[in-house]
C-alpha cells in the first residue's frame, strides 16, 4: 500500500506539472490529431485510387492511430523521466523512500494516461471527420492497444536508462529509437513487402505482429490469435529487457555518482 | 550499555579511476550530535554525504545510519532520514506547496496539511507557498529545501551548506531553527559547509577533511586550542594548505 502511495505521489507530481502548463496539455492532443487529419485525407484519396485500401476503408487511419499508441506510450515514459532530469530533482527523489521500481511504475502510469488522452482524442475526432471509428475493430483493439502500449513502455524505459547513464545529451535516443523501428513494423504495408532478410528482423518486433493482426481483422475479418500471442510473448522479453536496462543504469549511476550530477 | 552511533563510516573509500575522492575514512557520530564536515573544495565532503545517503556506492567500506547498512538496506531507514542541498533542485514549475505535498506523500506523512503549515510558519515561507519554485530567489529556495528536509521529522538530517545564499539575519534564524529542532527531537545533524561562523555557532563536533582523508576531529573550541588560532577560518586554512602547524596531526 505504501508503494502505491509513492507511485500516486509521482503521478500527482506530473498532474501538477501538466495542469500548470497548457502547452504540455495541448501537445498531448495536438500531434495525434494532426497525424489523424493528414492520414484521413490520404485515406480518402487512396480509397478511390487504390484497390488495396478500398478493400478496407480506414486501414490507414487505424494504422496511424495504433502507431501513435506505441509512439505516445514510449514518449510518455521518456519525457516524464526527462522532466525529473531537467529539474535536477533525482537526488531528492532517491533520498526519499521512493524505490526505483516505483518510479518506473509511476512513469508507466503517466504514459498510460498520456496515451489515453492523446489517442482517445484523435480516435473520437475521426468519427465526425472521416466517419471512421477505430472502436469498430472490436475486442481485438484491446489486445492491439495493450501490446503496443507495453512495447512503448519497454523502449521508454530503455531510453530513460540510457539518458540516466549518459546524460541529457543522449535524449535524441528517444526519437532515434522509435523512428528506427517504424519502417520495419509494417505499419502501412504488409511485412511481406520487406526484403526477406529484413522480414526476419521485423518478426522480432511485437509491433509487426500487431499491424499484421490489424490488417487481418480489417481485410479478412479474421482475428489472428497466433499473432497476438507472439506479440505478447515478445513483449514480455522486451519489457524485461527495458526494465533491466533501467535498473542497470540506475545502479551504474549510483556507482559513478550521476544522481547528483544530472544534466547535459 | 553502549548506544549504537547514529552514523557510522568504516574504512570507506571512493575511487574514480585513479582519483581517490574519499580515502579510507572512518568515523562515528553519536546520536543527537550536530557535526560538521569541514574541508576545502574537493576534500570529499559531498562525496561522503552522497555515500551516506546511498546516492553513491563506495568502492569499499561500510556505511550505516541508525544501525542500517546504507549499501544494502537503505530503504529500511530512508523514511527516517532527509537531506537538503542548494545543488539539488525541486521541480521548478510546481508551486512550493505542490512540491511539499508530493514529498510529503513520498515520505508517507499523515496530517500533511498541518505539518506543511507548521513548517511554513517556522521557515517563513507562507507568503510564497503558492508561487512556482522556479520563481523564487536563491535564499527562498534554500528555505523551501529545508522545509522539504524537515517534512518527515528526520532522525538523521544531512545538510549540504544549509544556509547558502541566505542573508545573515535569515541564516541566524535558520541556525536557531535547526538547533531547536535538534533539541526537541534529539535528531542527529551532519552538515557539509564552508561557513565557519555556522560551525562555531551550531556544531559541537567537527570532522576536518583534506584530499579525501580525515585529518582532524574535535569540538570547535578544542580545534582552536589545538591549532593555536583565534578563528576556525584560520584552522580551516591551516588544514586546507597543510601548513603543518599541528606537529602531532591526525585524528584527535
Amino acid at each position: 500500500m505504501q508503494s502505491l502511495g509513492r507511485i500516486y505521489a509521482m503521478v500527482l507530481r506530473y498532474v501538477y506539472l501538466v495542469r500548470r502548463s497548457w502547452p504540455r496539455l495541448l501537445e498531448m492532443i495536438y500531434w495525434p490529431a494532426v497525424q489523424l487529419i493528414l492520414w484521413g485525407f490520404i485515406s480518402r484519396f487512396f480509397e478511390t485510387n487504390s484497390t488495396w485500401v478500398a478493400q478496407a476503408s480506414g486501414v490507414l487511419m487505424a494504422a496511424v492511430l495504433l502507431w501513435d499508441v506505441l509512439f505516445r506510450a514510449h514518449l510518455g515514459v521518456s519525457l516524464a523521466f526527462f522532466e525529473e532530469m531537467y529539474s535536477r530533482n533525482l537526488g531528492h527523489l532517491f533520498v526519499s523512500p521512493l524505490r526505483v521500481q516505483e518510479l518506473a511504475g509511476a512513469l508507466l502510469t503517466i504514459s498510460l494516461l498520456r496515451t489515453l488522452i492523446g489517442i482517445g482524442g484523435a480516435a473520437l475526432l475521426a468519427i465526425p471527420l472521416y466517419d471512421f471509428s477505430i472502436f469498430g475493430l472490436g475486442l481485438p483493439l484491446l489486445g492491439f492497444f495493450a501490446n503496443l502500449l507495453v512495447m512503448g513502455w519497454a523502449i521508454g524505459l530503455l531510453v530513460s536508462g540510457l539518458v540516466l547513464r549518459y546524460g541529457l545529451g543522449a535524449e535524441s535516443f528517444a526519437w532515434v529509437s522509435i523512428f528506427a523501428i517504424a519502417p520495419i513494423s509494417g505499419i502501412y504495408y504488409p511485412v511481406s513487402v520487406l526484403p526477406e532478410w529484413l522480414q526476419a528482423v521485423a518478426w522480432c518486433l511485437p509491433s509487426s505482429h500487431v499491424f499484421e493482426g490489424m490488417r487481418a481483422v480489417m481485410f479478412e475479418h479474421v482475428f489472428r490469435g497466433d499473432l497476438m500471442w507472439q506479440a505478447a510473448g515478445l513483449n514480455v522479453i522486451y519489457l524485461l529487457m527495458g526494465a533491466g536496462a533501467f535498473l542497470l543504469a540506475f545502479n551504474s549511476a549510483r556507482t559513478h555518482g550521476l544522481l547528483l550530477r544530472v544534466g547535459e | 550499555m553502549k548506544h549504537s552511533p547514529a552514523v557510522s563510516v568504516r574504512e570507506v573509500s571512493k575511487y574514480y579511476d585513479q582519483v581517490r575522492a574519499v580515502d579510507t575514512v572512518s568515523f562515528e557520530i553519536e546520536s543527537g550530535a550536530i557535526c560538521a564536515l569541514l574541508g576545502g573544495n574537493g576534500a570529499g565532503k559531498t562525496t561522503l554525504l552522497s555515500m551516506l545517503l546511498g546516492l553513491l556506492l563506495p568502492t569499499c567500506g561500510e556505511l550505516s545510519i541508525l544501525g542500517t547498512d546504507m549499501r544494502r538496506h537503505r530503504y529500511q531507514v530512508l523514511h527516517r532520514i532527509n537531506f537538503s542541498s542548494p545543488y539539488v533542485d525541486l521541480p521548478q514549475r510546481l508551486t512550493v506547496r505542490e512540491n511539499l505535498l508530493v514529498y510529503g506523500r513520498l515520505y508517507g506523512m499523515k496530517h500533511l496539511g498541518q505539518r506543511l503549515a507548521e513548517l511554513a510558519g517556522q521557515l517563513a515561507i507562507t507568503e510564497f507557498l503558492d508561487r512556482a519554485y522556479g520563481s523564487l530567489s536563491a535564499g527562498q529556495k534554500t528555505r523551501v529545501s529545508l522545509a522539504k528536509a524537515l517534512l518527515n521529522r528526520p532522525a538523521v538530517l544531512l545538510l549540504d551548506e544549509p544556509t547558502a545564499s541566505l542573508d545573515p539575519d535569515t541564516a541566524a534564524s535558520i541556525r536557531q531553527l535547526l538547533r531547536e529542532y535538534q533539541r526537541d527531537t534529539g535528531a542527529t545533524l551532519l552538515m557539509a559547509t564552508h561557513n565557519m561562523l555556522e560551525v562555531e555557532r551550531l556544531c559541537d563536533d567537527v570532522i576536518m577533511l583534506r584530499a579525501g582523508k580525515v585529518v582532524d576531529r574535535g569540538s570547535p573550541d578544542w580545534l582552536l586550542q589545538r591549532y593555536g588560532r583565534d578563528t576556525l577560518e584560520d584552522v580551516f586554512i591551516d588544514v586546507a594548505r597543510d601548513t603543518g602547524r599541528v606537529g602531532n596531526g591526525g585524528v584527535g
